[in-house]
């Protein structure tokens, strides 16, 4: 896959936590951590040219949630934006839910172009007339005024989270979501703030019992009764709510054994799932883990049938991952339109695709200093030992500091968002 | 040993994470000190079974008249730590290991002396070597000796048992363990 690149470089200051292509690929919204939600619209250029460039803008940036602070327990509430996720568009305005670690939001975004001039009983400026001068009675009018992008927080998702939210996936019956914290998952109706109904429990009732935690949640993309949500003991289990109220009981169990030579101390560590998510078709789903990416088809639980080695030249390097807490990295994942490349992040700012279908996997780097604008991104090679060849990178070379944990393709079109710790990198196929 | 000077450096680390991660904005991450607990077990199980071979080994080089101080030198130092760690979730009893050195000893016929083995049952009471309500030290001060239920001994473990005395508890440690441990309504 050749990529020519679009240097969207934001240099903001915030480290950029979450990042979301809308249903139409349109916008593309980020989240960071000081709780702002940053959202970029695409120009199409010229499209009656066959190479066309679509470049994507900054349409509206707000502040979605603030540091909060918890008196009972002590504690401050991070403002950091964990999730966003859109929801289908159904009138002229745009709906997000935005989550940071206890409350869920969802805000309008919507355009205004007009605004009203001609009151009777104010001034241009909002002063308020004396009635005695008013002498005549006028209808106001509409005129055109420079679009102004409005976000407004239309509902508040709040207090029904004592764990710190993971996961948020709004449901293919576009009325409800759910969210997940380490051990409980919530199923919501979007008009509905004042309640939510508890579908998955897993708290034991000795906290000394526990064993695994929820890392990540989704709705089945199609079938409104199912989703899914992965352990960090590296399991996944799918759940059917027409079964019973509480989803304890898993329809299926989707776990690999573990393989006994690649035992270690961190072996528990690395099986954590950080990311799943469903293909588009809704026939997969993918894990990421932190040294691969499996697939799994939804009707084989023993094993995934697709596994991928993101960066296996870190098996040997665990336990200085694990001091410099890089071990705890939350990696994501996603697919393209049509389900036949998938995309992670990993170190010194690389990325990897993998393609299925043709069986081959690349790596890519996003950054300024060895790319230009609209220069074809070059493939990295990580060399793991022996002799290193010219233009391969050392395993010992790599910046851990800079790690790409967020990316997000297109829904249609071959353009991704990759997010290095600062900066928001967009780049798409190269169209000759 | 190898593997033993590595199970006891990861220890340490974990311990000073754990330490960490208390005072961190957010407050206590549950899957972190969950993933952190696992890897300490770990870490413990082998130092433990690491010793026990050890204690093997020094008991075959031995005479037949045992000597009473070898009681004295325990691995003392994983097991109040780990209970004093899994005031997080995901605590196994250490017990189990317990019983693997109480085997040694018995065949070398002593009567060790045990830190409190008190099990950390139903009742969430805090446990009491976690210092939660000790006199927080003003600096330059030292605490004059190890409480009476943590045996340490040995210049080995004595890193560890600096980092557990010399750290200052943050005020919210209290209120974090016991939100973790409270039913929630």
């Amino acid at each position: 896959v050749l990529l020519e690149r679009d240097k969207r470089g934001v240099g903001r200051t915030d480290i950029i936590s979450t990042v979301e292509f809308n249903h139409t690929g349109e916008l593309l919204a980020t989240g960071d951590k000081g709780g702002r939600v940053v959202i970029f619209q695409q120009e199409i250029e010229n499209k009656s040219q066959p190479q066309f460039r679509s470049e994507y803008n900054v349409y509206s940036t707000f502040q979605s949630h603030e540091p909060e602070f918890d008196y009972l327990k002590s504690l401050e509430i991070e403002e950091k934006i964990n999730k966003i996720r859109w929801l289908p568009q159904k009138n002229a305005a745009q709906f997000l839910l935005s989550t940071n670690d206890k409350t869920i939001k969802l805000w309008k975004i919507s355009e205004r172009d007009k605004r009203p001039e001609g009151y009777n009983l104010k001034e241009e400026d909002g002063r308020y007339k004396d009635p005695n001068t008013i002498m005549s009675l006028r209808v106001p009018v509409l005129i055109p005024m420079d679009l102004m992008v409005e976000a407004s927080p239309r509902r508040v998702f709040a207090n029904a989270h004592t764990y710190h939210i993971n996961s948020i996936s709004v449901n293919s019956d576009n009325e409800t979501y759910l969210s997940a914290d380490d051990l409980r998952i919530n199923l919501w109706h979007l008009e509905i703030t004042d309640r939510s109904f508890n579908i998955v429990d897993i708290k034991p009732a000795n906290m000394e019992e526990l064993t695994e935690v929820i890392t990540a949640a989704e709705f089945h993309p199609h079938q409104c009764n199912t989703f899914v949500y992965s352990s960090s003991k590296g399991t996944i289990r799918l759940c059917d709510m027409r079964a019973s109220a509480l989803c304890d009981k898993h329809s299926k169990l989707f776990e690999e054994p573990e393989d006994p030579s690649n035992r270690s101390f961190f072996s528990e560590i690395i099986s954590s799932i950080s990311d799943v998510k469903f293909s588009h078709n809704g026939r997969y789903m993918m894990t990421r883990d932190y040294l691969s990416v499996k697939i799994w088809d939804l009707n084989m639980e023993n094993r995934p049938v697709e596994t991928y080695q993101v960066h296996e030249y870190l098996r040997s390097k665990l336990c200085s991952l694990y001091e410099n807490d890089c071990i705890f990295d939350k990696f994501e994942c996603c697919w393209n339109g049509n389900d036949s490349v998938v995309m992670t992040g990993s170190y010194n700012n690389f990325f990897r695709m993998f393609d299925r279908g043709q069986r081959r996997d690349v790596t890519l780097e996003a950054s300024r200093e060895n790319s230009k604008p609209m220069q074809v991104l070059k493939p990295r090679k990580v060399c793991a030992g022996g002799k290193r060849k010219k233009d391969e990178i050392s395993v010992d070379s790599l910046d851990f500091n800079k790690k790409i944990l967020h990316t997000a393709w297109h829904p249609q079109d071959n353009i991704i968002a990759v997010a290095t710790t600062n900066n928001l990198y967009i780049f798409q196929d190269k169209v000759n | 040993m190898e593997v033993n000077a590595e199970a006891r450096r990861i220890l340490a680390v974990s311990i000073s994470k754990l330490y960490a991660s208390r005072t961190q904005r957010g407050g206590l991450r549950l899957h972190r000190s969950l993933l952190l607990s696992l890897v300490m077990r770990s870490a413990r199980d082998i130092y433990h079974s690491s010793r026990e071979s050890e204690c093997q080994s020094s008991e075959e080089r031995m005479d037949t008249s045992s000597d009473p101080e070898e009681g004295q030198q325990q691995p003392g130092m994983p097991e109040p730590q780990t209970t004093l760690i899994s005031s997080e979730p995901a605590q196994e009893e250490p017990d189990s290991a317990d019983e693997e050195c109480e085997i040694t000893e018995d065949k070398e016929n002593l009567s060790p002396t045990r830190q409190s083995r008190k099990r950390r049952g139903k009742a969430s009471a805090a446990p009491d070597f976690l210092p939660i309500k000790r006199a927080r030290l003003e600096p330059g001060e030292e605490r004059y000796a190890a409480p009476p239920s943590c045996c340490r001994s040995g210049a080995g473990d004595s890193l560890i048992a600096l980092s557990l005395n010399r750290v200052i508890p943050p005020p919210n440690i209290h209120t974090a363990y016991e939100c973790l441990h409270k039913p929630h309504r």
